[in-house]
């Protein structure tokens, strides 16, 4: 195991000034709107000091915790995603010519650090690098895979589950395992704040190394933060049992409860736009006036719109059923098949943000139990 | 699938342009691209497809429907359907194309050699049963009946009629075309292709049977090979088609059930994807 130091909030705002310094975008939570996004950070100022979020199916507000934790939320609308694999981004563009067309080149790719990145969110980030790391070497999207490469990570471990969090379920979470350089644990001691530090890298050890005024963290101090991450383990908001789960929803293709949950989908394709794991994109084409400068654009797409699944000018999956079942299938079973893994994580944006607080947990619980329709669904998601 | 003989690519997402030496219209809606690579050599299996695009229009998946053994240019044969079909119908010998690719899982050519091979096309799937056609009768000792049956709509809608006449003229390879609709003229067989199977009569036990067309037709061939021919599931091959983006397996349009038609197929032993046939909205 690698050294764990200990510090206050400032040795936080070290260590952001720190990867500015070496030339990263630090990208971390802000508060914005109403909700907690990730966005560029400059300092320990910029984090949501003192703020919670509370979280059920449909439903997210911001509330003050009354303490002055950094850390003492989940995840918000956003994701990491949005920097790898952008909402919008030039595939490539290029020019025509007497002797074909030359591409331009590609842009610089950003340097990111990513601040605060949850375990979860780390378990999302090896799923998407398992989707877009071909066998032959030859990168999918050059874009996904120079800008991965090169950003740092610094992890938050959760001290404060969410109310739809489910990670335990899913072997996420709470405590980040793998594929950090540095990981943070926030330790609130009577109305103090310590933060435990260690590094899962040779450069998180260099940056941490480099940052001075750090402690090093005594066996209480560990032991606090062990506690702190065993706690939070038994705080999860939902509970999902995966045990035979692929199987089960294969074997479940004609199940009436899809119809149920098909009533109650405004395939609004909100689940897909704030889930870390989907990677579901299109391309859009775009040509110069003069004919001459060609444009290739990947977009976020999502397997809940009608025209997804169109061929000849026919959906493929009319109903939005079948929509439905295609996604949480997706997720949970025909991954496995494609990945070796479930294309969830357990962070629970999908059911935060369901208008109508569709819960994939539930959703899944019901196929498990067999139980065709819910008699007391509302929207929030209380069923009395 | 990318080999190493093709041209370099800076991503598996750039296209590479490729000369277009000539265009031969084939039917009133299709029309053949004569392709050359940059580098002077496409390396591909029969079946395979690629990625076609047409500048700053778009990108659409395409089955390469010359010889394998050719690699000096490809041939890609194509139905004008919608803007990007029909742009690529404009192309004139001297234009250009994106090419990205090939790829795709290819028939199954050395794993069925020393097998009857009875080939079933419908309409345009005729194309990418070209190469297997070729790969046979380039390599006649490899196999040993080779059966193609051919179904389309009317007489004026016979795919590389030309071909199949010499096909037919030889003595070892069996052709037979039949359209749903004949014309005066046609003094063919009439009805739908499967009608065709029960006439050449076939060991099933020995028999490999690839299918192309569209899907009811497929559905319905592979149905009828399997209850009134006992063929094994397993010895029937057809290929599946959805909406594709990326043909990497990344952009999760061609999912149909946990494949990925783009990588995983677009050829498909029938039992891989039987089950889902029946379900609507896979
Ligand atoms: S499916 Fe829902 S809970 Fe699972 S990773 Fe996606 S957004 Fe999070
Ligand atoms: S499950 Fe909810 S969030 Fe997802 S498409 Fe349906 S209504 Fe929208
Ligand atoms: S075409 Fe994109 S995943 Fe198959």
């Amino acid at each position: 195991m690698s050294e764990m130091y200990v510090s206050g909030q400032s040795g936080i705002g070290r260590l952001i000034e720190a990867l500015a310094e070496r030339g990263h975008r630090v990208i971390g939570p802000v508060v914005r709107n109403q909700a907690l996004v990730y966005d560029e950070i400059e300092g320990v100022e910029d984090l949501p000091k003192g703020w919670t979020d509370l979280q059920e199916p449909g439903k997210y507000r911001l509330e003050r915790r009354g303490d002055e934790k950094l850390f003492g939320y989940v995840v918000g609308p956003s994701s990491w995603k949005q920097y790898l694999n952008p909402p919008e981004e030039v595939l490539w563009s290029g020019t025509i010519g007497p002797d074909g067309f030359q591409t331009d080149p590609p842009p610089e790719p950003p340097l990111y650090a990513f601040f605060g990145v949850r375990p979860c969110e780390l378990a999302a980030l090896a799923i998407l690098d398992n989707v877009y790391t071909t066998t032959d070497g030859v990168p999918t999207f050059g874009g996904y895979t120079a800008t991965r490469e090169k950003a740092f990570i610094v992890a938050v471990n959760c001290s404060d589950p969410g109310g739809n969090c489910f990670c335990v379920s899913m072997d996420t979470g709470p405590t980040a395992k793998a594929g950090y350089d540095i990981s943070i644990t926030e330790v609130a001691h009577s109305g103090n704040m310590r933060y435990l530090l260690s590094s899962g890298s040779a450069a998180g050890a260099e940056v941490l190394a480099g940052l001075g005024g750090l402690d090093e963290a005594s066996s209480d101090e560990i032991e606090a933060g062990d506690a702190v991450l065993a706690r939070a383990a038994e705080m999860m908001g939902r509970e999902l049992d995966t045990n035979d789960l692929p199987d089960l929803l294969k074997g479940n293709v004609l199940n009436p409860r899809w119809a149920s949950v098909g009533d109650r989908c405004l395939a609004c394709a909100n689940c897909t736009m704030v889930c870390p794991t989907c990677f579901c994109n299109t391309v859009d084409d775009n040509l110069s006036l003069d004919g001459t400068h060609a444009t290739r654009t990947r977009k976020w797409d999502s397997c809940f719109t009608l025209g997804f699944s169109y061929m000849h000018g026919q959906p493929m999956r009319e109903a939005v059923s079948s929509r439905y079942r295609q996604w949480i299938t997706h997720k949970l079973s025909s991954w496995v098949d494609q990945f070796g893994e479930m294309g969830c994580v357990g962070c629970g944006r999908c059911i935060t943000w369901c208008p109508v607080g569709i819960d994939i947990t539930h959703e899944a619980g019901a196929i498990r139990r067999g139980d065709l329709r819910d008699t007391h669904i509302t929207v929030g998601g209380h069923s009395s | 699938m990318q080999t190493v003989t093709n041209p370099a690519v800076i991503d598996q997402m750039t296209p590479v342009p490729f000369r277009v030496r000539s265009v031969r219209e084939e039917l009133s809606h299709t029309f053949t691209l004569e392709l050359e690579p940059p580098n002077g050599a496409f390396e591909f299996l029969p079946g395979q497809f690629t990625m076609v695009y047409a500048f700053g229009i778009g990108e659409v998946p395409i089955s390469i429907s010359s010889s394998s053994s050719n690699q000096g240019t490809i041939l890609q044969t194509i139905r004008r359907t919608g803007a990007v079909t029909h742009a690529l119908g404009h192309l004139k010998s001297g234009d250009y194309v994106g090419i990205r690719g090939p790829y795709g899982v290819p028939w199954p050519m050395d794993e069925i050699k020393g097998r009857d091979l009875l080939i079933i096309g419908g309409g345009i799937g005729l194309a990418p049963l070209r190469p297997a056609i070729y790969h046979a009768l380039e390599n006649r000792d490899d196999y040993e009946r080779v059966v193609v049956l051919y179904g389309t709509r009317t007489p004026n809608e016979i795919l590389f009629e030309e071909e199949l006449g010499k096909w037919g003229a030889r003595t070892d390879c069996t052709t037979m075309v039949t359209v749903d609709a004949a014309d005066r003229g046609w003094n063919g067989a009439v009805g739908v292709v499967t009608r065709l199977i029960g006439r050449v009569g076939f060991d099933a036990a020995n028999t490999t049977a690839l299918v192309c067309g569209p899907e009811i037709m497929m559905t319905v061939t592979a149905e009828r090979l399997m209850e009134v021919h006992s063929m094994a599931p397993e010895n029937i091959y057809i290929t599946m088609e959805r909406n594709m983006k990326c043909a990497i397996g990344v952009c999760g349009h061609c999912q149909f059930g946990a494949k990925f038609i783009c990588t995983d197929g677009a050829v498909f032993p029938y039992p891989e994807v039987e089950e889902l046939f029946d379900v609507k909205g896979v």
